[in-house]
């Protein structure tokens, strides 16, 4: 396909017959491989369909409206028992997507550290890291998930004990019962006061690089951001809480029951282990990326900067980062994929993610493999290729613009 | 039947139509010379592999007397290893002849899933265990305690159905294998760990300190657990129904592994039928005479294989309970073999 662009085209001449032109014998070979693949396709579909009926297998998409009859326990949207087969997926894949986000954001930061200790000149910090990350990525991430959900978290008080974090709330084996936040009537005013200081942060962000570079002077904005981003709804939540008699903002704590802690936000162990074996297994690969990144900037770079009289840290923030991301980028973006598709390892520790209840429970419920796998493979092919898009639109953001 | 190779459209799950479910399943296992069952990964008391790896158990047995009636010898039995979610695909796509893995009898299964019920081997209820010091004494003290159990089985289903119809609170622990269900109890995750009655005496053996816990008295659902087989092949279907039936019948009738020989003189026509000494009841379904004498030679009575493998005396102590013969009080029953 890509020859006829590249070789140059006979036009069909006199001589010659049609075959012998290559643009001709191009559309036909095109024809005759999509001809094979859509046959081949129809080929499966239809003696896929044939098995299944002379097995006597019911398919069909109808058996989603089912009731799907079991509990789950984390749900980030309203769930029952009678819920469907629907509601199943939605829960399910609100919490693949739960694991994944938090995942993705904690193995960035834990990798960027990592990453930047392995090239410390501190000996120690160096060492630290390199053993960091030749241990976790050399441990199969079935065995960390393991060994977080039982071992570490096992030393955790029994259920009807509990850790008590003050402020934090308690931590038992039965995982985290925060305080839960409980909207009061004036907490639309806090809200709103709080995205009145991050858009201002931005205006003023702009006006203070504009001046900066007008000037050279230098603005502190991060300490009037602070102020603007947590002093403006603090200021909102004392007024609104002054003006309907309850404060528009408070904590519910949990409480002592029978079977331990009641009340508060929940949350689950089975989410903590997974999350912290994804994610410190993933940083080990986003450290070595970054460092691969670092290390490709050229020293010269580092050494202009110095001379230009800039400290360790901006040369880094400032000179080296930003030129290293654009080698970080592409192969940071499959381990997010990874990270992603590694969280259906889930179902070994019971944590409720798309491919547990869905591809799991509902689907041995109602024992209907195709339509179920069917289904799970489409959302993840979907999260996949709307994390590389996002990807490729922020490589392109930080590539060589070239003039 | 269609092409055998269906290549696979959904992955794993969908070896479901690799399938050479060929409508002559005998044909294919006496081919093979060997009988291939799905078992569990592990219950002690049903399927369970022992340190040199032979597998014991109640539903082992079970394949056992179903390999010795086609081929005279229990070795012929193969053991596959399924887990709860992996069992019903591994049946349909053909990498197991039969089911033998403590699997509930239910409509939808029988009916959706394309497969057969042949019997059952063990008459079953869900129950709850939990540890003594939490001071439960009856199963509707649990309100608001978090329940460990299996992914894809029954248990999950009756659990919600109960606690809804008795407007208690409870969260669910799902795990996929009964192992990593049993060491999330054991560390204290759950305050309950749910499953079928003969699983919870069971796997209790596998607790740090069995003594710790106890079971409650409530049964919450019926569970005939029994063989199952692919839909379409009635052949097959009733070599297994009928061995399983000759076993009980045997105990009935007061044919044992040891006096099976001598009872081939009986005078009893019940006896003769059964052992072959009268009529063609063992080619009918295309075995051999010596069919039932060679599966009770194996594993016995169904009374032998259940005193042997969970009765009063094993390490389970189940009390023969439901699974008495109907002629003592019980519900086996098998129908005559004339």
């Amino acid at each position: 396909m890509a020859a006829q662009d590249v070789l140059p085209s006979r036009k069909g001449s006199s001589g010659f017959s049609a075959l012998n032109d290559q643009r001709v014998r191009g559309v036909i070979f095109q024809v005759l491989l999509i001809v094979a693949i859509v046959s081949f396709a129809w080929w499966i579909i239809h003696n896929t369909a044939a098995n299944l009926r002379a097995q006597g297998i019911g398919f069909g998409f109808g058996i989603l409206r089912d009731s799907a009859g079991f509990q789950i326990n984390q749900t980030l949207i309203d769930y029952q028992e009678t819920s469907s087969y629907v509601r199943v997926y939605f829960v399910g894949l609100l919490n693949t997507l739960l694991v994944s986000f938090i995942g993705v954001i904690l193995a960035t930061i834990i990798g960027f550290i990592v990453g930047i200790s392995r090239l410390s000149k501190n000996w120690v910090v160096a060492k630290a890291a390199y053993v960091y990350i030749e241990v976790l990525r050399n441990i199969p991430l079935l065995l960390q998930i393991f060994i977080w959900y039982f071992a570490v978290l096992r030393l955790l008080p029994a259920k009807r004990d509990a850790i008590d974090l003050g402020p934090f709330g308690l931590l038992n084996i039965a995982g985290w019962y925060a305080p839960n936040p409980v909207l009061g009537r004036g907490f639309a005013l806090v809200a709103a006061a709080f995205i009145i200081g991050i858009v201002a942060t931005f205006v003023l962000r702009a006006w203070a690089r504009r001046r900066q570079m007008a000037t050279g002077q230098i603005f502190p904005l991060f300490r009037v951001a602070l102020a603007l981003i947590i002093g403006l709804p603090l200021v909102a939540y004392f007024v609104a809480g002054f003006a309907f008699a309850n404060p528009p903002f408070s904590l519910e704590y949990p409480t002592p029951g029978n079977f331990g802690p009641r009340g508060g936000l929940r949350v689950f162990p089975e989410f903590i282990g997974l999350l912290m074996a994804l994610s410190f297994y993933t940083a080990s690969f986003i450290a070595e990326i970054v460092r691969a990144g670092i290390l490709a900037v050229p020293n010269g770079q580092t050494e202009a900067s110095y001379s230009l009289g800039l400290r360790p840290g901006h040369t880094l923030r400032l000179v080296v980062i930003p030129q290293a991301m654009r080698v970080i980028i592409p192969p940071l973006t499959s381990q997010y994929l990874n990270l992603t598709k590694n969280s259906s390892l889930a179902v070994a520790i019971a944590y409720p993610d798309l491919v547990s209840v869905f591809a799991g429970t509902a689907l041995n419920q109602t024992g209907r493999a195709v339509e179920f796998i069917l289904i799970t493979m489409a959302t993840y092919l979907t999260i996949s290729l709307v994390t590389s898009l996002f990807m490729n639109w922020y490589n392109r953001s930080v590539a060589l613009v070239e003039r | 039947m269609k092409k055998s190779i269906v290549p696979l459209v959904a992955g794993a799950a969908l070896a479901v139509s690799a399938v050479s479910a060929s409508a002559a399943t005998l044909d294919d296992v006496k081919a093979k010379g060997s009988v291939q069952c799905g078992v569990s990964q592990g219950l002690p008391g049903f399927s369970n592999p022992d340190s040199q790896g032979n597998w014991t158990g109640l539903d082992v047995d079970t394949c056992k007397a179903i390999a010795a009636a086609i081929f005279g010898n229990a070795d012929a039995a193969k053991f596959t290893p399924l887990s709860a979610k992996e069992r019903f695909t591994a049946l349909q796509s053909g990498e197991v002849d039969v089911l033998t893995r403590n699997t509930t009898w239910t409509m939808s299964r029988d009916t959706d899933l394309g497969l057969n019920f042949t019997g059952v081997n063990y008459y079953d209820g869900q129950g709850f265990m939990v540890p003594k010091d939490l001071g439960v004494s009856s199963a509707l003290e649990l309100s608001g305690a978090s329940v460990c159990t299996n992914t894809g089985t029954t248990t999950e289903l009756n659990v919600a159905d109960y606690f809804r119809s008795h407007d208690m609170d409870y969260e669910v622990v799902a795990f996929e294998k009964a192992d990593e269900v049993v060491a999330a109890y054991d560390a204290g995750r759950c305050d309950v760990y749910t499953t079928d009655q003969s699983g919870l005496y069971a796997q209790k053996l596998k607790l740090t300190n069995p003594d710790d816990h106890v079971i409650l008295p409530e049964i919450i659902s019926k569970e005939p657990l029994g063989p199952a087989v692919r839909q379409g092949d009635d052949q097959w279907f009733n070599v297994v129904k009928w061995t399983l039936f000759a076993l009980i019948n045997a105990e009935e009738l007061g044919v044992t592994q040891d006096n099976v020989d001598e009872m081939k003189n009986s005078d009893n026509p019940s006896i003769k039928r059964l052992l072959g000494t009268e009529g063609s009841f063992g080619e009918s379904i295309g075995l051999d005479k010596e069919w039932a004498v060679n599966a009770i030679k194996a594993v016995g009575n169904y009374g032998e294989m259940f005193n042997r493998n969970v009765g009063p005396d094993t390490e389970l102590g189940i009390d023969r309970g439901l699974n008495k013969l109907w002629s003592d009080g019980g519900l086996q029953y098998a129908p005559p073999v004339r």
